[in-house]
C-alpha cells in the first residue's frame, strides 16, 4: 500500500482470546490510582 | 468506530474494534475522515460503489491530484476487506457473559500499616490514617487475609499481595512473617505469591532491601521528581523536605534489581504541571522505570488539578513523548507506564470489557482485617465487605463493582480508548460525581491523551 504503513496486525484473534484470570491486577503494579489496562501483559504470551 | 489524529508529525488512525493502528499520508488521512463521516459506516462492499470516489474527488479534488485520491480509496478498501479498517463491535454481545462471569479472588491490598512516617500534603490515606486511627496489621489479621485469599482464589494460581500503607516498612516483621507464611502455604495449596511494597523508603536499609530483592516481584518507590517539588508536598512531620534521605536508597535498590521490577512513582499536582521535567529528573537520575500519576484530590484542594490545566497536561504529555523518543534513539531509552502499550498483544477482551478488578478480584484489607473494594475505598463505611473472619458479609457491594464495565457507561460506550483503559477508576469516578458508574472527565482526558502519545511513539520507533 502506497499510502498506509499499519503498526499491527488485526488483533480480533488476541482480543477474542478470553478469560484465563491469570493476569496480573490491573491498579496493582504501579499507579495505585488510575487505571491503565492496555499495558497489561498477557501470561499466556509469557 | 475509527479514531484519527496528528501528532508529532504523524498522520495516525485507530479502528477500535479490530485493535489495528495505521500510520497515513495526509491524502488517505483525509479520506478516511470524509468516508467515516459519512452516515452509515463504509463496508469494503459500498466502499466500491462508484458513487463514493466520485464524491471523494469532488470534495477533496481540489487539494490532492485524482490519482492519489484513488490510490489512497483502493488502500483503505483493502484494509476494509482485511478487517484492519471499519470493523464492527463485535464485543458488545459478550458482555452479558462478562458480567455474568464467575470471579475469583487474585490480589489484596494489605494496608499493613495505617500509619506513616511522612506527611504527604495530598495523601488520601490522610498520613496513613484513611479516616480513622492508627493501627498496625497483626501477623494473626495478615495470616488470616492470605487464607481467606487462597480458599477465594479458586483455580487461579498466581495471587498478588501488594505490602501497602500508610507506610509498610513500619511494620516490616509482620511483612517478613506473612511472606514467610506464604512461601509455606503456596506449597500446600499449588499456589504462587507475587508480593510486592509500595514504600516512602524512609526506612529502607540493606537488609531490607536483601529481603525485597529476594521476595518481592515488584517495587514501587514513592518519589515526586524534582528535589524543590518533592520536598514541597513529601515532607517529614517537622516539615523537613524527603528528597536527600530517600533518592540515594532509591538509586542503590533500582541498581541492585538490574534495573527492573520496580517503579519510580510520582504524583503531579497543579503545582508542577511541567511534570516532564520531573520524569527527565528521574531519568537523569539513573532510573529506567517510572510512573506519574495525576493527584487526586477534592476539587477545593489548593494542588488539585482542574479542568483549566489540561491543555498544559496535554502540552507535558507531548513533551514527554517526544523527549523519550530522542532519549531512545540515543540509547538512553526508559520506561513510562502510561506510555507502554503492547499493539501487538496485550490483555484479552475479558480483561478489556471488566476493568481493573476493584471489589471483585481485587480488595484492600485494613490493619484491624476489613475488606473494601480497593485501597481507595478504605474508610468508608458504605464500602465495607465483609472481614477476614467472616469473609464477604455484603456481596451486593462485589455484584455493584461486578456490573461497572465500558458498555455500562454512556462515555465509555463513544470513547476510543476505552479498551485500553478498561472504563477508568471507580473510586476517581466515585469521588466525583458520588457513583461508581460514573466516568472523572478529567482522569479521561488524560487517559486519552497519555493512549494517543503511546501510539505515536510507535509510530516514531517503528521508523528506526
Amino acid at each position: 500500500m502506497k499510502h498506509v504503513k499499519s503498526l499491527n496486525k488485526p488483533m480480533n484473534s488476541n482480543l477474542k482470546k478470553s478469560g484465563c484470570g491469570e493476569c496480573q491486577t490491573s491498579c496493582q503494579s504501579a499507579c495505585k490510582t488510575s487505571c491503565t489496562v492496555g499495558n497489561q501483559t498477557c501470561e499466556q504470551n509469557k | 468506530m475509527i479514531h484519527q489524529y496528528r501528532n508529532n508529525g504523524y498522520n495516525i488512525v485507530m479502528d477500535v474494534y479490530s485493535g489495528s493502528v495505521h500510520v497515513v499520508d495526509d491524502v488517505c488521512y483525509d479520506v478516511i475522515a470524509k468516508l467515516n463521516g459519512s452516515e452509515t459506516e463504509p463496508t469494503a462492499g459500498t466502499l466500491k460503489e462508484t458513487g463514493v470516489k466520485d464524491q471523494l474527488l469532488q470534495s477533496l479534488g481540489n487539494k490532492y491530484e485524482a490519482s492519489d485520491i484513488e490510490d489512497a480509496l483502493s488502500d483503505v478498501i483493502e484494509l476494509t476487506e482485511g478487517g484492519q479498517l471499519f470493523v464492527k463491535d463485535t464485543y458488545e454481545c459478550m458482555i452479558e457473559e462478562v458480567k455474568k462471569r464467575k470471579t475469583v479472588v487474585k490480589a489484596l491490598c494489605l494496608h499493613i500499616a495505617h500509619d506513616c512516617n511522612l506527611a504527604c500534603k495530598y495523601c488520601f490515606a490522610e498520613e496513613g490514617e484513611y479516616h480513622g486511627r492508627r493501627a498496625l496489621m497483626s501477623f494473626e489479621v495478615g495470616k488470616k487475609a492470605l487464607d481467606f485469599l487462597i480458599a477465594n482464589s479458586g483455580n487461579r494460581r498466581n495471587l498478588e499481595v501488594d505490602f501497602f500503607g500508610g507506610e509498610p516498612l513500619m511494620n516490616w516483621q509482620v511483612v517478613k512473617d506473612l511472606v514467610a507464611y506464604g512461601r509455606e502455604q503456596e506449597k500446600i495449596h499449588n499456589k504462587h505469591f507475587r508480593f510486592t511494597v509500595t514504600t516512602n523508603g524512609v526506612l529502607l536499609n540493606d537488609e531490607i532491601q536483601e529481603f525485597v530483592n529476594k521476595e518481592m516481584d515488584n517495587v514501587v518507590l514513592s518519589l515526586d521528581g524534582r528535589k524543590e517539588i518533592n520536598d514541597q508536598m513529601r515532607p517529614f512531620r517537622n516539615g523537613t523536605g524527603s528528597y536527600d534521605l530517600i533518592v540515594p536508597k532509591f538509586q542503590k535498590l533500582a541498581e541492585s534489581r538490574n534495573q527492573e521490577k520496580y517503579y519510580i512513582r510520582g504524583t503531579f499536582t497543579r503545582n508542577n504541571l511541567d511534570f516532564s521535567n520531573d520524569i527527565m529528573h528521574f531519568a537523569d537520575l539513573g532510573f529506567k522505570q517510572m510512573s506519574i500519576e495525576p493527584v487526586v484530590g477534592d476539587e477545593s484542594d489548593p494542588y488539585a488539578i482542574r479542568e483549566e490545566d489540561l491543555p498544559k497536561i496535554m502540552e507535558e504529555y507531548d513533551k514527554l513523548a517526544k523527549m523519550m523518543i530522542e532519549r531512545e534513539k540515543e540509547g538512553k531509552g526508559f520506561n513510562f507506564f502510561h506510555f507502554m502499550i503492547d499493539l501487538n498483544g496485550g490483555p484479552c477482551v475479558a480483561k478489556r470489557l471488566s476493568g481493573c478488578g476493584s471489589g471483585t478480584e481485587y480488595l484492600a484489607v485494613t490493619p484491624w482485617g476489613d475488606l473494601y473494594p480497593c485501597h481507595q475505598f478504605v474508610g468508608q463505611e458504605e464500602f465495607l465487605m465483609g472481614n477476614v473472619d467472616d469473609g464477604i458479609v455484603k456481596p451486593e457491594i462485589a455484584d455493584d463493582f461486578r456490573s461497572c464495565n465500558v458498555y455500562s457507561k454512556d462515555k465509555c460506550r463513544n470513547c476510543f480508548a476505552k479498551f485500553y483503559c478498561s472504563g477508568g477508576c471507580m473510586a476517581n469516578s466515585y469521588n466525583f460525581h458520588g457513583t461508581i458508574h460514573d466516568t472523572y472527565e478529567i482522569g479521561c482526558e488524560m487517559q486519552r491523551k497519555r493512549v494517543e502519545c503511546a501510539i505515536m511513539m510507535k509510530a516514531a520507533l517503528a521508523e528506526e
